[in-house]
């Protein structure tokens, strides 16, 4: 006699039944956080559309704790964008040298020296000069 | 021609990834939080900032970071609410999501224009 | 001396007596070099005769006796007792898959994927014997050595959320095996292949959880395969959007 059984698996709460998957949850959801971001980045930029004056009332605005924290967690966010990014890299991507292939080590951490590298460049043209 | 859109969803969302992973984290810490608290003088970052997006090469840099981070935020929240009980409204779910996308990239190249 | 014992909590369902499963509490003598497929084969010779599962090789090559080992998708000839003891070991049968009886789950669905990504050797016309084997050097068959070690045993389908919510998804060992083929040298079977990889139930419901990958006993990695997968699909979209006749 057949009669399959299938257990139910909840279509809201799955994720909660594993710490990879929480974590793969943290991931997906760093999303809304940065997409938050770019709404109040875009909006802070568009002052710059009324003069240096607006824009430097408005960054000054941001410095309320309520903001504050609001862009402590977007950093947070997008940190663990970035280092869950970079750190899937290699199985993405694979590439050879020659006969043999490029050590995932180094194709994780050539992303990590872009990384740094892109970051100083973008400080030094936005407060070095 | 392939059958799937999804191609081209996936590609601007990992273009998107890649660009946000590389460069968002010192956005926001420059002008989230390091100007606020005036770790930099807001008014020389001010004077800083209007000089640098005059320039059409900043304007570029600035279209492509934020359309391409919106679409990749997009896609993931679209996958999100599939993955958590909205799997029978796919349709309505993609098209609210890259419309929002859309419009986040339009609004992106209003601002850019009006500097 | 008392012999030192293990308990386990065996999923058990019986169509022909209930319509819920349950679970039995058995116990097992506790052996240092047992796994938990040891356990259960002294369970069904000594204990209770009608307990059901899957088993063949009891040594990792088969791929026959996957089920859950406390939650994790496991292949029960390598989850050693001794990794659990002294508290109690629960199994059931692979995650995402009906149950036919106690620990034996129905796998068509997952034959017909396999089959569907047609995994094999696909030549456009194959060459008469007398011109002799295709050749192949050794960095030609480095670029898809690590998919060739699946051995169909599903614990990545027991692994995959994706698949757990959405059957219809074609799941990472298919798409693995599919690469495998993909990234062969002799193969010519790519175009084959894309009508069942590149639709939207192919690679581009996974949403690279990667847990497939972490679980998988032969470290073949299918949720690479799946990304390297959707980059390839990617490249072939845009090819055929800017070039709508000359890539074919």
């Amino acid at each position: 006699m057949r009669e399959p059984y299938r257990r139910p698996m909840s279509s809201t709460t799955w994720w909660l039944s594993k710490r990879i998957y929480v974590l793969f949850m943290l991931r997906e959801l760093t999303s809304v956080l940065i997409a938050a971001f770019l709404v109040v980045y875009l909006i802070q930029l568009a002052q710059l559309g009324q003069g240096a004056e607006a824009y430097t009332a408005f960054v000054e605005r941001l410095a309320s704790p309520g903001w504050i924290i609001f862009h402590l967690l977007v950093l947070i966010a997008a940190l663990y964008h970035s280092i869950t990014w970079f750190n899937l890299t290699p199985q993405v991507i694979v590439l050879r040298w020659g006969e043999e292939q490029v050590p995932p080590v180094f194709i994780a951490g050539s992303h990590y020296v872009a990384w740094l590298a892109v970051s100083v460049a973008i400080v030094w043209i936005v407060v070095g000069n | 021609m392939p059958k799937s859109g999804e191609a081209f969803w996936w590609s601007l969302f990992s273009a998107g990834g890649m660009v946000a992973a590389l460069l968002l984290p010192i956005h926001v810490l420059l002008s989230g939080i390091a100007a606020p608290l005036g770790c930099v003088s807001a008014e020389a970052f001010g004077r800083q900032m209007q000089a640098l997006v005059s320039h059409p090469l900043t304007k570029i840099y600035l279209f492509v970071l934020f359309s391409l981070t919106f679409f990749h935020c997009v896609h993931r929240i679209r996958h999100t609410l599939y993955d958590t009980g909205l799997r029978e409204y796919q349709t309505p779910i993609a098209v609210i999501c890259y419309g929002m996308a859309l419009i986040g990239t339009v609004a992106t190249v209003f601002v850019l224009l009006a500097i | 001396m008392v012999e030192p014992s293990i308990t386990l909590e065996v999923f058990r369902y019986r169509p022909e007596i209930e319509q819920e499963p349950t679970f039995q509490t058995y116990t097992a003598p506790y052996r240092e070099d047992w796994v938990v497929l040891d356990a259960l084969n002294y369970l069904k010779d000594e204990v209770d005769g009608s307990l059901s599962y899957r088993w063949s090789c009891r040594m990792g090559v088969c791929g026959s006796c996957g089920m859950m080992v406390n939650g994790e998708p496991k292949l029960t000839c390598a989850a050693f007792l001794k990794d659990y003891y002294p508290a109690p070991i629960r199994v059931e049968p692979l995650a995402n898959f009906p149950v036919e009886r106690d620990l034996v789950i129905n796998m068509d669905d997952f034959m017909h994927k396999l089959k569907d990504v047609q995994p094999w050797i696909i030549r456009d016309q194959e060459k008469p014997v007398s011109e002799g084997e295709y050749l192949q050097s050794p960095a030609e068959l480095a670029t898809y050595k690590q998919f060739s070690m699946c051995i169909n045993c599903m614990l990545c389908y027991a692994a995959c959320p994706v698949y757990g919510l959405d059957p219809s998804f074609i799941g990472p060992a298919a798409i693995a095996l599919a690469q495998r083929y993909n990234l062969d040298s002799r193969d010519q079977g790519q175009d084959a292949r894309r009508e069942v990889i590149s639709q939207h139930e192919g690679v581009w419901q996974c949403t690279f959880v990667s847990e497939c990958s972490v679980v998988c006993p032969k470290d073949v990695d299918p949720a690479g395969a799946i990304q390297q997968a959707k980059v390839s699909g990617a490249i072939d979209w845009f090819k055929s959007v800017l070039m709508p006749r000359g890539s074919q």
